[in-house]
């Protein structure tokens, strides 16, 4: 340790994962290094599944990382640290307390006494810009004015470190600038009484327009991927194109590291179960591939100007293009989408053509589909419970992404009318006309 | 309308082989009360100064006001019962294994089947005093009371959302602080619920238990059950309609002063994110809210608690979850097999008992008779369905009538149907009816109004888009029944149904045996089985029909209320 004064958080070979009987563990986040000094913001940027929020609740002390050591100033770190304070994506206010009451939660957690309470409280709603809602309850509130309150009960504790989880994300996009450039403001004014911030976040603008730095994630495993100093002083101008440019870069990193198997598969043959799928739906794909295919992309349309057209955030986006470039629709480099061929063909079909595209590119791109298929078929009442197909999904994934690659599936096969579902029964089966109903 | 799940339909909980412990372990508790008592049946009666009771009905204020008393000092222990019982199942995965099932079971057995054991031990337990018999009654009431808050409670400690749990624990509140802060509030919209229907229900129970006859043990406590009885046994009608008048009094006022007020308050705490519309401020809430006197006291009481529920009592501090240690498996072998002892402790117990005292053809009679009331409640549900269920959909499609007529339908829920038995036994000895037939009615007098409810409520849930679509539409007649609107209170009208033929196992106790003077009236059933065998004394006999009452009610609620929830449930909500 060569180092003359302590950073606030320092966290080395963080590790989390779980462990799984029946096969390796399911690593969550894998060998991230974060160090925290006083005096800056530090952005947390990367989608979902990343890890990022793990790591956020890990630097908490609510969660105690699988290996690897956390140090709160110097000092290994045993639970919530009395200098920490979070902020929640859900603003996580108590429906039954006072906008008040709710901000004197954390100083009531220390005991400070009434009166003492009373004005500290009053101070922070102040600053926040919440003079006048003190006896409100949260649900008299807007989206906005909720999460003023989750600012205000964060910084009455004084905390040195002040944790956001994507805090911005629940709000509309006018909002959510309002309350980013009062956080700002009161940060360069040197009014927030904070000495750094750490912020989760899967918008890049939004990374690139408060962070100092911003540690870019990537998931399966979790790990950071790259790391990045934000030159720009603030006020920072959105349109300024070195800020652009940073955008455009930044999307680029996220779209040039494809994600690395999990497992290494020893056969050439791809394995059915090892890949988690994105909950898009069909009409969206549809909708996405139109829009490339017409005017003004005709066909290749760079990444965040889509995302400002289309009110999409990057977290809805990168899975959209990711699943069209897995089926052969489009092609992801480099922050540009570009339609293929398939997608063309796709995007300028009929209703019932396009089911048959559809079928056809997940037949050569998707196993799984192909797999549950094949179970189907070799049954000789042609039917197939899901549980089975989840248990080999979750022999490689979380339970969450098993179930959510079931649901994408089951949705995608009965588009294109691979198969049926049977909800109650939870079973898959084959089409009525394949095959004659035995049974009700 | 505010609706809740009732707790006997909520879903799946834990695997089952613990459900067979937990029968046998509240068996064993069972006859361990018999045991208890039994050595004291015998004593004289004598030692219990039974205070007589008048039938001037200028008297009746004066037992209106003991039974209320009864009733809330149960619920005040079923309060205290729910903080600690539920928390303890919710907090400790290892107690809650056992605690749940306990419950589960609990709930299923005949409260007035309970009468004999707590009776017996009660007395024991203050020999010669009144206090014991006071006691006694005050631990019926409970018993109707407590399981479901508890469950309600627990059910809600397993649901909170994770951010509050998160944000309590990065501010660091300590165990007591969050207790109050989170885990109560968030509790109290459907702990209030709850502890309004369990006191809807527990008026039958005080009812019941202030004249209570065991083998030779009797005793009355001044109150409007004891009133009913003498009643009853002078033959004096104007008496009991006395009684019937004075309990719609204290009902109404009960309603009026607290039901309304405590259920408008509560809706400060549902967890949603949007104000919601709100009715009417009940004028009791608007009094306590807006005189200064009333502020006042409620500010300086709401200053004490406050100061109580700040303190910063923890039995450890918050420290990090880990996720990714597993509990130890050597703890959880120990545990399961110290179950597996208790529990096959109290199989031996029982099996010793029951062989000493009972033979097979006892368990097939009581069988038996279980079927036979198993007809009777089935018969039943049918026929208040097909009555109830359409009036109650014609209701709850006119705001009008439903604002009328469901504040009546819960009130009469709360009303004691057993006060409105003898005027139905006169008639039945007047006109020489049959009883096997013309009892059976009784057994749901008091619990079809929550069918009633039930389906206003959920027909008044309708959503007014797909009113307008199956106008649109042109659907009617049949039709528009099976297409429509069962499938559309489903959900509402099986948790009525459960809760109308739990209640009517109950009241079977009651309501198969029947009495007018000199005149006894009794039907085949398993409740008139318990009823005499409580009266002859004859525990062991008590101790099967209770279990087998139990075994046809948690039968029931396992093979055909429960899947018949989820499957309404799965099937007709979006999403």
């Amino acid at each position: 340790m060569d180092q003359i004064y302590t950073p606030l958080v320092s966290v080395r070979n963080c590790r989390q994962a779980y462990h799984k009987d029946s096969s390796a563990d399911l690593v969550v986040l894998d060998d991230v290094d974060l160090t925290l000094h006083e005096g800056e913001i530090v952005a947390l940027l990367g989608r979902s599944g990343s890890g990022k929020s793990t790591l956020l609740r890990i630097v908490a002390g609510l969660l105690k990382p699988t290996s690897g050591e956390v140090n709160w100033r110097g000092s290994p770190l045993k639970g919530p640290a009395p200098g920490v304070a979070m902020v929640f994506q859900s603003f996580a206010l108590f429906p039954w307390l006072t906008v008040q009451e709710n901000v004197e939660l954390g100083l009531e957690a220390l005991g400070v006494g009434r009166e003492d309470r009373e004005e500290r409280s009053e101070e922070a709603i102040d600053l926040i810009g919440l003079g006048g809602y003190d006896g409100a309850y949260p649900k008299e509130l807007s989206g906005g004015m909720r999460q003023r309150v989750g600012l205000a009960r964060a910084l009455v504790v004084h905390p040195d470190l002040l944790l956001m989880d994507e805090p911005f994300s629940a709000l509309d996009v006018l909002t959510a600038e309002t309350l980013r450039t009062d956080l700002i403001d009161l940060w360069m004014d040197g009014k927030l009484p904070v000495k750094s911030i750490l912020i989760v976040t899967h918008n890049i603008e939004e990374a690139v327009l408060m962070a100092d730095r911003i540690l870019v994630f990537a998931s399966n495993p979790g790990r950071v991927a790259h790391e990045l100093k934000v030159p720009f002083t603030h006020p920072r101008n959105r349109f300024d194109p070195a800020f652009r440019q940073m955008v455009d870069d930044i999307y680029g990193i996220m779209t040039r590291r494809k994600a690395p198997e999990i497992h290494t598969t020893t056969a050439a043959a791809p394995n059915p179960f090892s890949h988690p799928l994105h909950p898009v739906g069909t009409n969206m794909m549809a909708g996405l591939l139109e829009t490339l295919n017409s005017q003004p992309y005709n066909g290749r349309a760079d990444l965040p100007a889509l995302s400002a057209a289309l009110q999409f955030e990057v977290d809805e986006l990168l899975p959209l293009g990711e699943t069209l470039s897995m089926l052969g629709f489009a092609l992801l480099e480099e922050g540009d989408l570009q339609i293929t061929d398939t997608g063309r063909h796709f995007a300028e079909a009929e209703t019932e053509d396009r089911k048959d595209i559809f079928a056809e590119a997940l037949r050569a791109h998707v196993p799984l589909v192909t797999e549950i298929r094949n179970v189907i078929d070799q049954r000789s009442n042609h039917r197939a419970a899901a549980v089975r197909f989840r248990d080999q999904l979750e022999d490689y994934m979380s339970p969450e992404y098993a179930a959510e690659t079931l649901r994408t599936v089951i949705a995608w096969g009965r588009y294109a009318e691979f198969f049926e579902y049977d909800e109650e029964a939870q079973q898959f089966s084959l089409e009525e006309d394949d095959e004659a109903e035995h049974e009700e | 309308m505010t609706n809740y799940t009732p707790p006997a339909l909520a879903g799946q909980r834990l695997p089952n082989r613990f459900d067979g412990a937990a029968m046998l372990l509240v068996m064993a508790l069972l006859i361990a009360l018999v045991e208890v008592g039994r050595t004291t049946i015998g004593t004289p009666i004598a030692q219990i100064e039974n205070t007589p009771i008048h039938l001037d009905p200028s008297w009746l204020p004066y037992y209106a006001l003991r039974s209320t008393a009864r009733m809330f000092l149960a619920l005040f222990f079923s309060l205290i019962f729910t903080f600690t019982y539920a928390t303890l199942a919710a907090k400790s995965r290892r107690a809650g294994m056992v605690l749940i099932p306990i419950l589960d079971i609990l709930q299923s057995v005949p409260i007035l089947g309970f009468l004999t054991f707590t009776t017996v031990f009660f007395l024991h337990l203050f020999p010669g005093e009144v206090m014991g018999a006071e006691l006694a009654s005050v631990f019926v009431i409970f018993t109707s009371q407590a399981w479901n808050m508890a469950f309600s409670f627990y059910q809600s400690l397993t649901t909170l959302p994770d951010d509050l749990q998160e944000a309590s624990r990065s501010f660091r509140l300590s165990s007591w602080q969050r207790f109050w802060k989170l885990d109560v509030p968030f509790a109290m919209p459907g702990l209030v619920w709850n502890t309004m229907l369990s006191m809807s229900g527990g008026w039958f129970f005080v009812v019941a238990s202030e004249a209570v006859t065991v083998g030779n043990t009797q005793f009355t406590l001044p109150g409007i059950g004891s009133y009913v009885a003498v009643a009853l046994a002078k033959e004096d009608l104007p008496a009991i309609f006395y009684a019937i008048l004075t309990m719609l009094v204290v009902i109404l006022l009960y309603d009026q002063l607290l039901f309304r007020p405590l259920v408008a308050w509560s809706t400060k705490f549902r967890f949603e994110t949007t104000a919601a519309v709100a009715g009417p401020e009940p004028w009791m809430l608007k009094l306590l809210r807006r005189t200064a006197l009333f502020r006042s006291i409620g500010e300086m009481i709401g200053g004490v608690f406050g100061t109580i529920f700040q303190l910063r009592l923890s039995f450890r501090q918050p420290g990090q979850v880990d996720e990714t240690s597993e509990p130890s498996r050597i703890i959880d072998g120990a545990w399961f097999l110290m179950i597996t002892a208790v529990a096959l402790y109290a199989a031996w117990h029982i099996v010793g008992y029951v062989s000493s005292t009972l033979h097979w053809h006892d368990l097939f009679t009581a069988v038996l008779m279980g079927v036979y009331t198993a007809i009777r409640v089935t018969v039943l549900m049918i026929i208040a369905s097909l009555v109830w269920v359409p009036i109650g959909v014609w209701i709850g499609l006119r705001p009008k009538a439903t604002r009328i007529a469901q504040p009546i339908a819960q009130f009469l829920a709360a009303f004691p149907a057993n006060l409105l038995f003898p005027p139905v036994v006169l008639a039945i000895v007047y006109f020489h009816l049959a009883p096997d037939i013309w009892l059976t009615p009784l057994m749901l007098i008091g619990t079809q109004w929550y069918l009633l409810f039930n389906v206003i409520a959920g027909a008044a849930a309708f959503p007014g888009d797909m009113k307008e679509a199956v106008a649109n539409f042109h659907i009617h007649g049949w039709l528009w029944w099976r297409k429509v609107m069962i499938p559309g209170i489903l959900p509402y009208f099986i948790t009525g149904a459960l809760t109308a033929s739990g209640g009517a196992w109950n009241a079977s106790i009651v309501a198969e045996v029947a009495s007018w003077g000199h005149h006894t009236l009794i039907a085949h059933g398993l409740g008139a089985y318990i009823a005499q065998a409580t009266a002859a004394g004859d525990t062991p006999r008590v101790v099967l029909g209770v279990v087998v009452m139990s075994c046809f009610v948690i039968f029931f609620n396992r093979i055909l209320w429960r899947p018949l929830y989820a499957y309404a449930v799965r099937r007709t909500t979006l999403g």
